[in-house]
């Protein structure tokens, strides 16, 4: 199969289950009970029924499911994801505010996981029976079973409240006054306790599929060759074992992605952090459908075409996946 | 000779000592504070939006016409003198000449008239400018509001947050207000003007240069920082991230209260006026029996939920209107803990105790999102109608919409509220008694209640103007509700100010859900 028909079949099959998880989302979400009108009485004190049904009326609340779902669909159609309820303005807006916040903090979160995650799997791999393999294993185990809002509130408490060194909360200092280099620097400081938090949770599957990994590459042929050589240990463990290893380590790496959004989403929450899953989890509680749906239908659509990538970036890699496994 | 010296060091040092106490008594200009909020607002306009979250930078944005202090006094503000005629159906207000808005443009009385016509058509709080029919302008500096009948509660919801004065023309072209772009972005003529919003994350507020008030504000700016999570904002609160915020959790207070250089405080609350109560659908067996309800309230140990469940931080709250209101009547009948009375109530009731000495099965709500306020109190009743032979099954809502569904619905026995007073009883008391507002919608009569005398006496109470008039009218309505009980009030919910020591931070019955013009700190931060 040509490459181009191959991204183009997987194109359409993404278009129809993003669609599946739009229609799927907006009937889940308007089974819940009460509506968006509620919640803006509650916020309001309490209002009388006349404005109750003007706000259902404006945001089409009075309409038949079906109607609110087809209206809802052709307008993503047209690149509109609605207006926030609570926010009164475009989600599309709301979701460009935060979406730079949630990648940062992703990305550094994986990129942490990886490396450290890898580093400490080799190094435990090597000697499998050896106090730092126990510890890895132990570490790794913890660290993936641990909630991750209960590490970050742990981390919180140990390194803003008993040593103080990094902030509660939040991205940007509130009282930050300064040029883009200090912005910078103040960013990277709110930065590491919760990339911190997410990583942890990654990097027990980075540290036991590399150990694993290694393990297996380790007692392999060519290692054993690599050695009889007179290879130093180093250049066998990192330049012939690794090599073969990371296949699985980045495949992996691919398939996390969408655990990896849904991590960030309590990690946000719980420092604070202003990006989707903040934005996301706020919006369940208001009833605020325009904006969780919106959130919803861009994350599915980023994990489609980040699968895609991996997918794609296999076939470059490896011929026999491009000529189907011949 | 050493001795002579030492003297004259000492008093070299006393008069320098006096004259940095001298200079810290005068207020100091410059420095910003940063406030933690853990609420998000919807937008920043509080003319058609009410809430604390709205109102702490509204009032900062909007001037409104009058202020309020912490003894319910008020004081000129927009308007530097106001007069009564002596029918009490006009109240005309006297602007100042020299406030702008932050665009420049000046306020008149056109803009008065103009935002307590909108607020009238669109804030919740119908009562409010319920009788007002129109306000007149004869000159730019002049406004004279025309009411219907009598308006006791009119000078209050000219103050704060309740009538912040919105410009004519920015909100006057045409667009729905509720929904205007500019209330993301609104412009004023307060103390502060809008740097920047970052909606659910932070609102900056800078000096306003032009502001109308010689001298002030006192502080460069003011930045709302918002954290949902009541655990992070405690936690900036008590490294200094944030230098001031509003708490509710009494573990919090406990905690924040420990911390050096931290004042905190109930003051600043009278206005909102916070009751925690249990609501009864008196239209429901049992509980449509008021010896039902007493039998309840009598197996009640307030002391221990204040003390033990509160951790004394709450206020008492034995009746509907806020205890530090002048209106309270301290005589109204109370209720304390009497186990043989409440069983006896419930013999007289007709529910006995069967053979497993149970009498009945009840359900109780509770408002969800106010878990750490409401502290342990509803697994406390609980345990204490069980031995009174009531079985009370728990029923949690997983969010406000389907709380708020069931008892706007009727669709509930007794549930656990959080209510505010807003200030005047017309505002925020009457809602719940007033047989004419049973409704299905949340905070209005959802508890069924009918007395034709209590109707009347709110009535009255919200058309006459003498004060003593009203409170003996009050008085009596107090007298009735606490016998009949279609609400058992609990406590007053601990709304706690802090913030830090170094700041002089005036606290009207709005606390800081008023201009803050007049905030400063005394020492560089």
């Amino acid at each position: 199969m040509g490459t181009l028909r191959y991204i183009l079949q997987r194109l359409f099959y993404g278009l129809i289950l993003i669609t599946g998880v739009v229609v799927l989302n907006f009937f889940l979400i308007h089974a819940a009970p009460g509506d968006a009108a509620e919640v803006i009485a509650g916020e309001m004190g309490g209002i009388t029924e006349e404005m109750m049904a003007e706000i259902r009326a404006n945001y089409g609340l009075d309409q038949p499911i079906l109607v609110q779902l087809g209206l809802y669909l052709s307008q993503i159609l047209r690149g509109d994801l609605g207006m926030s309820y609570h926010f009164n303005q475009p989600v599309t807006t709301l979701i460009g505010q935060r979406v730079g916040a949630t990648i940062l903090l992703a990305l550094s979160a994986q990129v942490l996981a990886m490396v450290l995650g890898v580093v400490l799997g080799v190094l435990a791999a090597r000697k499998p029976q050896g106090i730092l393999s126990g510890f890895v294993s132990v570490f790794s185990t913890v660290g993936y079973a641990a909630p991750v809002f209960w590490t970050g509130l742990m981390l919180v408490v140990l390194f803003s409240v008993v040593v103080p060194i990094f902030p509660v909360e939040g991205m940007i200092s509130a009282r930050f006054r300064g040029d883009a280099f200090d912005y910078a620097l103040n960013v990277l400081h709110h930065l590491v306790l919760p990339a911190s938090t997410l990583a942890i949770l990654f990097l027990a599957q980075y540290a036991r599929l590399s150990r694993a990994a290694m393990i297996e590459v380790l007692g392999a042929d060519y290692v054993r060759t690599a050695r009889a050589k007179g290879l130093g240990e180093w250049r066998v463990t990192f330049h012939h074992a690794l090599r073969n290893a990371v296949l699985p380590i980045l495949t992996v790496a691919g398939i996390q992605f969408g655990n990896l959004i849904s991590g960030a989403l309590l990690v946000e929450t719980v420092f604070n952090w202003p990006g989707m899953g903040r934005l996301a989890f706020d919006s369940v509680l208001r009833r605020d459908y325009p904006t969780l749906l919106g959130v919803l239908f861009f994350a599915s659509a980023v994990v489609v075409i980040a699968n895609l990538l991996t997918d794609l970036s296999y076939r470059l890699a490896d011929p026999r996946i491009r000529t189907g496994g011949r | 000779m050493l001795m002579k010296r030492r003297t004259l060091f000492g008093a070299l040092a006393s008069v320098l000592a006096l004259g940095i106490g001298l200079a810290t008594a005068q207020p100091r200009t410059g420095g910003e504070m940063v406030i933690v909020s853990g609420e998000n607002p919807r937008h920043l306009n509080p003319a058609v939006q009410s809430g604390v979250a709205t109102a702490v930078p509204g009032t900062q944005i909007f001037a409104s016409p009058l202020r309020v202090d912490e003894n319910w006094n008020f004081h000129p503000y927009l308007a530097q003198s106001w007069d009564w005629s002596d029918d009490g159906l006009s109240l005309t207000l006297n602007l100042v000449d020299n406030a702008v808005f932050h665009d420049g443009v000046p306020v008149t009385s056109a803009d008065v008239a103009f935002s307590i016509m909108t607020i009238k058509a669109n804030h919740p709080f119908q009562t409010m400018f319920g009788p007002v029919e129109a306000v007149d302008t004869p000159d730019p500096h002049t406004a004279i509001i025309r009411l219907s009948a009598p308006h006791p509660a009119l000078l209050l919801a000219l103050t704060g947050a309740l009538c912040p004065i919105i410009p004519q023309h920015v909100y006057g072209d045409g667009q729905d207000v509720r929904d205007h772009p500019a209330n993301n972005a609104p412009v004023g003529s307060g103390p502060f003007r809008l740097a920047e919003y970052r909606p659910g994350e932070q609102i900056t507020l800078e000096r306003f240069d032009d502001f109308f008030i010689d001298g002030r504000p006192y502080l460069d700016g003011i930045t709302i920082r918002i954290v949902r999570d009541a655990a992070s904002v405690t936690l900036s609160l008590e490294s200094g991230e944030a230098d001031a915020g509003i708490i509710t959790d009494a573990s919090a207070i406990t905690r924040l209260g420990a911390t050096d250089g931290l004042t905190v405080t109930p003051r600043g609350f009278e206005g909102i006026g916070p009751i925690q109560w249990l609501a009864f659908n008196t239209r429901v067996a049992p509980l449509d029996d008021v010896r039902v309800r007493q039998a309840i309230a009598y197996s009640m140990d307030r002391d221990f939920i204040l003390n033990a469940l509160m951790r004394g931080v709450a206020a008492s709250q034995q009746g509907p209107i806020i205890e530090s209101s002048p209106f309270f009547n301290p005589d109204m009948p109370s209720y304390n803990l009497d186990l043989d009375r409440a069983n006896a109530l419930l013999d007289e009731a007709g529910y006995p105790r069967d053979a497993d000495g149970n009498r009945f099965t009840i359900t109780m709500d509770t408002i969800p999102g106010r878990d750490s306020a409401l502290g342990n109190v509803p697994e406390y009743l609980r345990s204490q109608l069980r031995e009174v032979g009531i079985n009370v099954e728990l029923r949690t809502s997983p969010d406000f919409p389907t709380w708020a569904g069931r008892l706007a619905s009727g669709d509930f026995q007794m549930s656990m509220d959080v209510v505010f007073n807003w200030g005047d009883p017309v505002i925020g008391v009457h809602r719940t008694y007033l047989s004419s507002n049973i409704r299905p919608v949340i905070w209005s009569n959802t508890q069924g209640y009918v007395n034709a005398r209590v109707d009347e006496l709110l009535a009255e109470a919200g058309s006459t103007l003498d004060t003593d008039a009203r409170r003996a009218l009050y008085a009596e309505f107090q007298d009735i509700v606490g016998a009949e009980l279609p609400v058992y009030w609990i406590n007053a919910l601990p709304y706690h100010h802090v913030f830090d020591d170094r700041i002089e931070l005036p606290l009207s019955i709005w606390g800081m859900m008023q201009s803050m013009d007049e905030v400063y700190w005394t020492e560089d931060r």
